[in-house]
Order: C-alpha cells, then sequence, then structure tokens
C-alpha cells in the first residue's frame, strides 16, 4: 500500500514507539496510583513526556500540559471550559468538526454567538477579517493552524497578536501542524493548544492533550478518580490533574514520548522539508492536468495536503479506484470540514485528499501523480 | 512492620509535582524516595517524597529555587 493519508493517521511510526509501547504494556502500573516500581515507572515516563511536549511547543510549564484522548477531547476541554453563557466566540470557515460542533453546543446550550473568519473558493482566509469580527464580547478565537482539507496554514502569531489585542484568549487546534510547523505559544500568543499524537507526532492513537498558558480559569469537562486529594468532593484545582479525571493512556503515552525523540532527533525542520517536498512534487505533477481541479493557496506556508478532484467524478469513487486499482491510501468525501467544503464549492462532490508523511518516498509520490494521470483521462 | 523513626515528609498536590521533586532529588544527588502519603497528614491519596530530617533546608531551597509547588514540609514518625 502507499500511504498517502498520513493527515488521518501515520500508519508508518519510527520503531522506538512501537518498543515503548510494548515494553510500557508489560511494565507499567496506573500513573499517579501508588509508589510501587509499576506505578512510579509509569508516573516518570507521563512527567518526562509532559516536558518534552512542553519544549516542543514553548509552554512556559509543563505541568501545564494535560494528556488527552486525542485533539477532540483537548478542543472539548478547551472551549467549554473558557468560553461561559452569553460570550461570544470567533472562529473560521477552515475548521474541523472537533472544533465546529463544541462551538454549535455551546450557541446551543449556553446562547454563545459565533462569529466565522470566510474562506474564498481555494480555502484562503484574509486576516482583516479577524479585526472585523472580532468584538468587544468576543471571549476566544478558536483557529486551525492548518486545514486539515486543503492543508493551507494560517498566520497564528499574526492571529494570536490580534486576539490579544482585542482581550480575547486564543485557543489553537494544531492537529494538522504539531510535530511539522514550528509552534511557539509565547511567540503566537496561544492561551489553549490542543493537539493530536498519532498524526505528524507519529505516535499512538489515543494520546494527545491541551498545553495551557498562563493562569486560566477552565472549567474540567471531566471529573473524577485522580490518584490524589481522594476525599475532596471536587475535582483538584492544580494542573494537570484538573484536566486529567481518570487512567491516562500511560502506554500510548510512553509511544509518544518515543515519537518525540524520534522528532526531535530528525528534527522538525528536516520533517517538515521533506513532507513539503513530496506535496509539491505531487502538487506539480498533477495541477495541470486536463480534468483535475486542485484546491489550496500554494503560495504560502503550508502543511503536506494536496486536495483534489477529477471532472465530477464523485471523491468515494476516485479514492476506491485509487486504493482497489492502484493500492494507493487517501480520503475522499467531506474531511468532516462541512464550512470548508461549502467554500470551496465542494458540498456535492467531496474531494479527494492525499497527505504526505515522514516514511513516504518520491517513487511513491510518482505513483500517485501516474494514478491521477490515468484516471482523469 | 518496619521500625519507625523520623522522617521529612514532602507533601503535593499533584503527581507531577511528586515526580517532579524525584527528578530534581536525582539531579541535585539529594537522597530520599517517593512513598504513599502518610495517612496522618491526610487520607488523601498520592504521594509524598520521604528525607532525612536535616535535608529540609535543602529541600526547601530546591523547591524555591525551581518553583516546585510543594503542599507542605512535615516531620513525622513513620
Amino acid at each position: 500500500m502507499i500511504y498517502l493519508d498520513n493527515a488521518a493517521t501515520t500508519v508508518r511510526k519510527p520503531p522506538q514507539v512501537i518498543d515503548a509501547v510494548v515494553r510500557a504494556m508489560g511494565s507499567f502500573g496506573n500513573s499517579a496510583r501508588g509508589t510501587h516500581e509499576g506505578a512510579l515507572t509509569a508516573s516518570r515516563t507521563i512527567y518526562d513526556a509532559r516536558g518534552k511536549i512542553a519544549a516542543l511547543f514553548g509552554c512556559p510549564r509543563a505541568d501545564h500540559v494535560a494528556f488527552t484522548a486525542n485533539s477532540t477531547e483537548a478542543l472539548n476541554i478547551a472551549i467549554s471550559g473558557l468560553v461561559r453563557a452569553g460570550d461570544r466566540v470567533l472562529s473560521t470557515d477552515l475548521e474541523h468538526n472537533s472544533v465546529l460542533r463544541p462551538l454549535y453546543r455551546l450557541r446551543d446550550e449556553r446562547g454563545v454567538a459565533l462569529d466565522f473568519v470566510p474562506a474564498d473558493r481555494q480555502g484562503s482566509i484574509d486576516y482583516a477579517d479577524f479585526e472585523r469580527l472580532l468584538h468587544p464580547d468576543t471571549r476566544a478565537v478558536v483557529c486551525t493552524h492548518a486545514s486539515n482539507l486543503t492543508g493551507n496554514a494560517v498566520d497564528l502569531a499574526r492571529v494570536g497578536a490580534l486576539a490579544h489585542a482585542h482581550g480575547a484568549l486564543f485557543i489553537v487546534d494544531a492537529s494538522q501542524s504539531a510535530g511539522v510547523l514550528p509552534i511557539d505559544m509565547e511567540q503566537m500568543h496561544i492561551d489553549a493548544l490542543c493537539f493530536t499524537g498519532h498524526k505528524s507526532l507519529m505516535g499512538p492513537q489515543g494520546t494527545g492533550g491541551l498545553c495551557l498558558r498562563g493562569e486560566l480559569d477552565i472549567l474540567p469537562w471531566k471529573v473524577g478518580g485522580t490518584g490524589v486529594q481522594t476525599y475532596s468532593e471536587r475535582q483538584p484545582e492544580q494542573l494537570p490533574v484538573r484536566l486529567e479525571a481518570g487512567t491516562l493512556n500511560g502506554h500510548g503515552i510512553a509511544g509518544l514520548s518515543a515519537a518525540l525523540d524520534f522528532i526531535n532527533e530528525v528534527g522538525i525542520e528536516t520533517i517538515h522539508a521533506h513532507e513539503t517536498a513530496l506535496m509539491r512534487r505531487f502538487y506539480e505533477g498533477v495541477r495541470a492536468l486536463p480534468n483535475v481541479q486542485v484546491y489550496g493557496d500554494f503560495a504560502r506556508e503550508r502543511a503536506a495536503v494536496v486536495v483534489l478532484n477529477i471532472g465530477d467524478c464523485d471523491s468515494g469513487e476516485v479514492a476506491d479506484a485509487l486504493a482497489e486499482d492502484y493500492g494507493i491510501a487517501t480520503r475522499s468525501g467531506a474531511h468532516c470540514a462541512p464550512r470548508l467544503h461549502r467554500a470551496l464549492g465542494t458540498e456535492g462532490q467531496g474531494a479527494v485528499r492525499f497527505s504526505f508523511g515522514w516514511y513516504n518516498t518520491e517513487a511513491e509520490t510518482d505513483a500517485a501523480i501516474r494514478a491521477v494521470e490515468e484516471l482523469a483521462r | 512492620m518496619r521500625e519507625k523513626k523520623v522522617w521529612l515528609v514532602v507533601t503535593f498536590h499533584t503527581t507531577a509535582a511528586a515526580i517532579g521533586m524525584e527528578k530534581l532529588c536525582a539531579a541535585r544527588g539529594v537522597a530520599g524516595r517517593l512513598i504513599p502519603v502518610p495517612r496522618a497528614l491526610t487520607a488523601d491519596c498520592g504521594m509524598a517524597w520521604r528525607a532525612e530530617p536535616a535535608a529540609r533546608a535543602a529541600l526547601e531551597a530546591l523547591a524555591a529555587e525551581e518553583g516546585l509547588e510543594v503542599e507542605g514540609f512535615y516531620e513525622l514518625l513513620i
């Protein structure tokens, strides 16, 4: 299989990630649940992983890194924990349903007003729209770092500065960028950064987290066992335990920690350069093909994604032909990005997304170009 | 049971802080180890750092220097 669905999850992981998970599954007790060697080994591994995440994202405090199951959980915690009834939130048309549905729920259940920065037919946004749509009562700006549909990246430092200039919190969905695009919470004015471990961080599924800058009054999304303050009727106030009720995915976090070591060894600049080179090679190979329409802005920084359609073919049929006839894995349909598909005009057809990762090669990329060329004839 | 003696017990609000203390002490060569929080201090669960009472000043300085949040320092017969 030629795997070009890295925006959904990375299938190939560094071998040390797999080794770390296997070792953890043979040795870990429950972290924060005792001081025997098994429990301490888990607690120490998770502690180290927090430090690595904080260092990678410029989070000032490692204990402000709370682990979650994925970006969706982190975004639910951040959005529902920071936005109050009657607040206003500004987001964008680029967002995934992991941002949109928590926002729509707040609108429906807490009377939160929502504004959206519109995207054009190439999925680009105009930064002046943030300024125009930031109101005095805007409590937060929630924004993706890179679209999971087009790969277009957002200038976070610019949006973060605008948000803070208007007194709004800045919540970022880094699902498509963590591990490949530079992120610095301080420099980019990010108050809450939500990430997943299983995509470009190359860790196991079931890992992710939320990094918080500063002292935010964030309500826990779930409450329960923590291993501390047992007789308190309320969730502990202190981070990270405030947001981490229940047993953490210690086995997964051990793998994520090994993945972070791998990324630090290789360097995110090197990873980004490799993925970008493949993405551009593919783009150049398909953009001028007759009957092929590519979406997105390729003049600026972006994630390694190319999304396209062939004529008026159902995107699902194209993805199925790629998988069945060429052994190429892509993602078709709506990609959980309803507002952006509407902006692109692809709500009915969907689109076929090719997303590149560290383990892809030029030969695989060229095979994908040939496949698109044949299917478009 | 083991013979009791007076120990310095350092408690924390979070497991992350307790593991942080262990890391710091290992890095600085300060003796001690993590134990379940003595129930004489609290019936809540959690872990505490146990060290010789003479280490108190060094541990207080270490925690202050590194910004490690400590709930309290106690001398206990345990």
